[in-house]
């Protein structure tokens, strides 16, 4: 294992390193021996600077909203007010009129085929529902879209939307999961009785009952999160025309995943997918949002083609907050059993995920309650396990997955368990993970997955000794005696990252994603192409990808260039979401540009009338590995291959193009992390400052590391913002709470603490690439943590909270009552 | 645009009965040092003129009430929302956007602080930050990382968690202060 | 979020723009620096048919004390003129008005924010609104009829609601004497939000020991209000913490928002840190 603080923190404190051990080692493992001479390259591990930056920094991305057409026209929707009910009257006669509107279309209008996510499975677990483009007479939520609005600009758009004329027969609105799941509730969707999409129970260890009668302490946690959005700061868009020379529709919009937006848009305007080409340009960040295909830009699509006309839609911040897609509202109730030397016995959960009022494509409303089920063990060894989980569907916009995907969750939950029961044991809380951490791997769990190796324990060990030895438990104390309140926090945890086709197929999915196809192509002069079909959005992978080529293959960074995000120049592709980009289109890339390095050796060693495997790549060149001071620079290999087929030997095809795919076979592989936080609590305001955050994580090697750590860094802040900050409730009629940034509340610099990471590196042995997916671990671990130190300070009052965000009127209400 | 007389008559008086969402005015603009003529309707707001009728994408729009500061721009030297300014009102002031920072060769001094500190991911929020950092280093030049990081705190940015933003700004302020004591 | 079309007229001056407001009548409203303005126009919550755009009207932009001691702030002063003015401007009797303005908003809201748009929107949260009825401010205000004067406890009416007729203009604060001994403090989920409850507290000394005091309330009512059981205590002699435990009694049961038990105790948190903090100056 190595350690590595990479910064000096600005109170002049230096963190630490921990001196090495045997089992976690750099590099190596994950790197077959293509590159020339041993162990990693020159640029993989290295914070090169990012490709992105330069356009970025001037102004000169390209994002959707930044994109223009001759005679562009702009849409926005005509948005349900009300939460459920049957549209009676949807005039639009009036919004035709409007100066500067151009048209405007109800689903009557465009005929559109609906969106239907599938699962495979059931009837008893699994209700199929379809969403609508546009609604025709149901309406499931306030701001659901009814009609489409195109006009000159999106001024006079806006000005339509008013003139709109709907009348509604209202119903009862379903605005939780217990009002859902209680006898009599009215039904969201017909189809799905007990407003229940997805109620399933994988795993029931028999003797469970017995386990927990037996027990020593049984503790329970019922816990709650709120609703959150994802909040890209780039909201969706979308703008759509027809391209009569390709004959095709070209749809540019800001998509996490472009083949699937193909294949909906394609199914539900009646054209082949060779006659839709989705092309992304750059991404103001995704985070899961639009890893969903929404509905408006398939309207959007609609219109263009009814029209003869470019049109562009771009949300704005009120739909993106209240008609989009959110996350994360969940209930848990969840028993676990301990022996009295600390050891886990059982663990017993039900778990009810609200999933608003649609199944979101291609995931499902199983999203959430699948994944929770599935993993809820994580890093401890639990011996007995029985989980009931469920998807309720109500009257509010649809869940999509949102970064971590339940695990913020079901990881908070643990967490809570384990303080809980340190308590009524009597056993330091961290002492107590100890004792139940995996540490022999692999190990397969109670659950049917096998973890491939991390750094479980050692991540918590650095953690908490970091914390012990900056002096916060004396300070905890000290302020404890003063009438301060400070508490400690941890979160341990593991994170599935790099899910396969055999993984997602569990999962029983209609379209079970998983692989990863990549190109890599080098031109006449020598300069390398690389197409994937991940999807960054922030995410960085024109560096870190291309980082991985230029190792593969020996060529300068400048001179690789990553393509991706346009359906047709990529190979067909997954797109970027689950911490896939990196583990699977990563392998994907390297495996790729081993194939070409391949084909180049080839070349050179036909000219030296040499076995092919008695050369290898070296700096641009092939040499021959019984000469080394002979060799072929790229450049030359280039042209021959291209300029002069007729040179070529017979099994040699002109050009230099190389394809692979990679996919995972098993249960992927796990990063890990712990979590620790200090936090102090306002007595009179209640409200909550982090004075301290340590992360401790080990996502194997590291491509770039600084792109690591801004992920950690970015994902933190994002799940702190869950904790203490984000929520969208809904009142009586299912009016939801926030429309703007005044009421949600994401926090900002002021509330955000600088991070101290340290990372540990316990390769990934099963992929090209020894990377562990790491875009998700920083928000799963931050609610657990921050909560566990919010409940430390409030330890005195015997109260504890199980509910977030935690807000200063909830903090006060623990400390004073109600 | 000095020249521009500021109390120049935009409107007839008010005319009951027209619509005037069909009125347009013509503004002149000075952005980055160049004088644009723009026939709009008054409602547009500067960052609408600024993206969509003289073509600066550079900078963007997040939630066009004010809050997230995607679309900081610069008027007068000082950084403002224009998502909250309607073009009409930036008559006569200069307008300074991202695209002026950098003379199309070389990131300026922050531009690079931001690229060595990773501390943009998608980009998206950047340009606001850059220009709210241009215009508070040039009256606050002698700031520390705390009044630093109250400052970032006016925009918003969902991919950094902050930190590196802050530590982008102020490694930029503490060379620019050992760049001047040296000369 | 794109406002409603709206007819723009540029004043030249404010008599001009007075003029203006009255021929256009309850259909237009004055854009000032448009802070607030111009984000309900955004969500179509705001909807004038006409915009009379007094930003041009430099006379308004001034910020100074008077012989007089008083502090007279021009209307289209902005939050970041009065945050950046030394003290050969503002006088040391004027410090916590400076010192309030770094709870408004953040830079790009202070540097085109201004005074008179803060006080004549009037949320009910807002700083300069408890500036003005904690320090006893009297607003300047030209119709066509000339210039009247309003005392800031007559000048606040609801939420969004002030004493100004629909052509008049606020060209001017005063904040008649120095408050050296005052300060202003709030709280809020996140700082530069909208504040849950705000509390100002201006402390009268004689000899060098605190004598009565005025004590405002933001936040907590329609308006800002006086605590007037709080300035009693004040009066009376008593302690920091019995003059907060009084503004805190002294609240209504159904205040906006929140616990009534959770607001009690941040107003009697808040008056209590702003006495300490005025009494430390």
């Amino acid at each position: 294992m190595t350690a590595r603080t990479p910064e000096e923190r600005h109170d002049g404190h230096r963190g630490r390193g921990v001196p090495d051990r045997p089992g976690h080692r750099p590099g190596g493992a994950g790197h077959p021996d293509s590159a020339p001479g041993d162990g990693p390259g020159p640029l993989v591990g290295r914070s090169v600077p990012r490709k992105e930056d330069p356009r970025l920094l001037t102004g000169r991305g390209r994002f959707v909203d930044d994109l223009t057409e001759p005679g562009l026209l702009h849409a926005q929707f005509v948005r349900s007010a009300v939460a459920h009910g049957e549209v009676t009257a949807l005039d639009l006669d009036a919004v035709r009129r409007v100066p500067g509107v151009v048209a405007a279309f109800g689903a009557a209008d465009l005929g559109l085929g609906d969106i239907t996510a599938r699962l495979h499975r059931p009837p008893q677990e699994w209700a199929e529902t379809a969403m609508p483009v546009l609604a025709r007479r149901r309406v499931r939520y306030v701001g659901e879209p009814l009609a489409i609005v195109v006009a000159r600009d999106a001024y006079a758009a806006e000005d339509g939307l008013e003139a709109a004329r709907v009348t509604y027969d209202e119903r009862e609105p379903v605005l939780s999961e217990a009002a859902a799941l209680a006898d009599g509730a009215p039904l969201v969707h017909e189809a799905a009785a007990r407003n229940t999409l997805v109620d399933v129970a994988p795993f029931a260890t028999e003797g469970l009952d017995e386990v927990f009668a037996g027990a020593h302490r049984v503790v329970r946690v019922e816990a709650r999160t709120g609703r959150q959005n994802a909040l890209p700061l780039e909201t969706r868009g979308a703008l759509a025309r027809w391209d009569d020379r390709a004959d095709q529709l070209v749809l540019r919009t800001c998509t996490q995943v472009p083949h699937q937006v193909r294949t909906v848009a394609a199914g539900c305007l009646g054209l082949d997918e060779r006659a839709v080409r989705v092309v992304v340009p750059d991404m103001g960040g995704g985070f899961g949002l639009k890893c969903v295909v929404g509905r408006e830009e398939i309207a959007t699509a609609a219109a263009a083609l009814r029209l003869g006309r470019p049109v562009k839609w771009i949300e704005d911040r009120k739909d993106a907050l209240t008609a989009s897609f959110l996350a994360r509202e969940q209930h848990y109730d969840v028993r676990a059993a301990f022996a009295a030397d600390g050891r886990i016995l059982g663990l017993d959960a039900d778990i009810v995920c609200d999933m608003g009022a649609y199944s979101c494509y291609p995931f499902t409303a199983g999203i959430e309650p699948l994944m929770a089920a599935a993993e809820l063990p994580g890093v401890y060894k639990v011996p007995a396990y029985r989980v009931r989980g469920r998807a309720v569907t109500t009257n509010k916009a649809p869940s999509a997955p949102y970064r971590g995907v339940s695990r913020p969750q079901y990881v908070m939950v643990m967490e809570r368990l384990f303080e809980r029961a340190a308590r009524e044991l009597d056993i330091d809380a961290v002492e107590l993970r100890r004792r139940n951490l995996i540490t022999d791997f692999p190990y397969t769990g109670v659950n049917g997955i096998t973890y491939d190796p991390g750094s479980y324990r050692e991540s918590l060990d650095l953690c908490e000794r970091t914390l012990r030895e900056e002096g916060w438990y004396e300070r905890r104390d000290a302020a404890a005696a003063g009438g301060r309140l400070l508490g400690i926090g941890y979160a341990c945890f593991n994170e599935r990252t790099g899910y396969g086709s055999a993984a997602f197929a569990q999962r029983r999915m209609e379209m079970v994603p998983g692989y990863d196809l990549a190109e890599v192509r080098m031109d006449p002069g020598g300069a390398v192409s690389v197409t994937t079909g991940t999807m960054s959005h922030g995410q960085s992978h024109e560096t870190t990808l291309a980082q991985i080529v230029a190792d593969t293959l020996g060529v300068e960074l400048a001179r690789v260039k990553l393509h991706q995000g346009d359906t047709d120049r990529v190979p067909y592709g997954w797109g970027t979401f689950a911490s896939r980009s990196v583990t699977i289109g990563g392998s994907a890339v390297r495996l790729a540009a081993e194939r070409l390095g391949e084909k180049l050796r080839r070349l050179a060693a036909a000219r030296w009338d040499l076995p092919w495997e008695e050369t290898e790549l070296h700096r641009g060149t092939v040499r021959r590995r019984d000469a080394p001071g002979t060799c072929l620079p790229y450049a030359e290999l280039a042209a021959l291959a291209h300029f002069r087929a007729q040179l070529l030997p017979k099994d040699l095809e002109p050009g230099l193009t190389a394809t692979a795919s990679f996919d995972v076979f098993h249960d992927g592989t796990f990063s890990n992390a712990t979590h620790g936080v200090v936090a102090e609590l306002d007595a009179e305001t209640g409200g909550v400052t982090l004075l301290r955050y340590v992360c401790v994580e080990d996502c194997g090697v590291a491509i770039n590391p600084r792109v690591v750590e801004g992920q950690c860094r970015g994902g933190i802040a994002q799940g702190i913002a869950g904790a203490l900050f984000e929520q969208i409730t809904y009142d009586e009629r299912g009016e939801p709470s926030a429309t703007g940034f005044l009421d949600y509340k994401v926090p900002t610099a002021q509330e955000i603490p600088d991070i101290t990471l340290f990372h540990l590196q316990t390769p990934c042995l099963s992929n090209a690439t020894g990377a562990k997916g790491v875009g998700e671990g920083g928000t799963i671990g931050a609610p657990a943590a921050v909560l566990n130190a919010v409940n430390d300070a409030l330890r005195a009052t015997g109260t504890e909270l199980d509910t977030l965000p935690v807000t200063p009127e909830a903090v006060h209400r623990a400390l004073h009552g109600a | 645009m000095s020249d521009h007389p500021p109390d120049l008559p935009l409107t007839e008086p008010a005319d009951a009965g027209s619509d005037p969402a069909l009125e347009r005015q013509l503004l002149v603009l000075d952005v980055n040092g160049t004088a644009h003529e723009v026939l709009c309707e008054p409602r547009r707001t500067l960052v609408d003129v600024l993206r969509h009728d003289l073509g600066l994408t550079g900078t963007h729009v997040g939630c066009e009430h004010g809050v997230c500061g995607a679309c900081t721009v610069l008027l007068d030297g000082r950084p403002v929302r224009a998502c909250l300014i309607f073009a009409v009102q930036a008559e006569g002031a200069a307008v300074r956007t991202v695209e002026s920072l950098c003379d199309g060769r070389e990131l300026s001094d922050l531009q690079k602080a931001f690229a060595e500190h990773h501390a943009l991911q998608c980009g998206f929020c950047t340009p606001g930050f850059l220009m709210l950092a241009e215009g508070f280093l040039a009256e606050r030049p002698a700031a520390d990382r705390a009044e630093i990081r109250e400052l970032v705190a006016a925009n918003l940015c969902r991919c950094t968690g902050y930190q590196p933003i802050v530590d982008a700004i102020h490694g930029c302020a503490t060379a620019r202060r050992a760049a001047r004591k040296e000369n | 979020m794109k406002p409603a079309a709206f007819r723009y007229h540029r004043a030249r001056d404010a008599d001009g723009a007075v003029r203006l407001l009255a021929e256009l009548g309850e259909d237009a409203k004055v854009l000032a620096g448009g802070q607030s303005l111009v984000a309900m126009m955004a969500y179509r919550l705001a909807r004038p048919r006409h915009l009379v755009d007094i930003g041009g009207l430099r006379d308004l932009d001034r910020l100074r004390v008077d012989a007089d001691g008083a502090l007279r702030v021009g209307a289209l002063t902005t939050h970041h003129t009065v945050e950046r003015a030394p003290d050969s401007v503002l006088g040391s009797g004027f410090a916590v008005v400076r010192e309030t303005m770094r709870w408004i908003g953040h830079l790009p809201i202070r540097t085109r924010g201004t005074a008179g748009g803060s006080l004549a929107h009037a949320d009910a949260t807002a700083e300069w609104c408890l500036l003005a009825v904690a320090l006893d401010a009297e607003l300047h205000v030209l119709g066509v009829r000339g210039m009247r004067r309003i005392a800031a406890a007559d000048f606040f009416l609801g939420p969004y609601t002030t004493a100004l007729e629909p052509d008049e203009l606020l060209v001017e604060i005063v904040f008649p004497r120095p408050a050296p001994y005052a300060a202003v403090t709030e709280f809020a989920e996140r700082r530069g939000d909208f504040a849950l409850a705000s509390a100002a507290v201006a402390l009268d000394r004689g000899g060098g020991r605190p004598r009565g005091g005025r004590v405002a309330l933001g936040g907590v009512g329609p308006v800002p209000l006086r605590a007037v059981a709080a300035e009693r205590v004040l009066a009376d002699g008593g302690t920091f913490a019995e003059c907060a435990e009084a503004a805190a009694d002294a609240l209504p049961d159904d205040g906006p928002g929140g616990g009534a038990r959770y607001r009690r105790q941040l107003i009697r948190s808040l008056v209590r840190r702003a006495c300490e903090e005025a009494d430390a100056r």
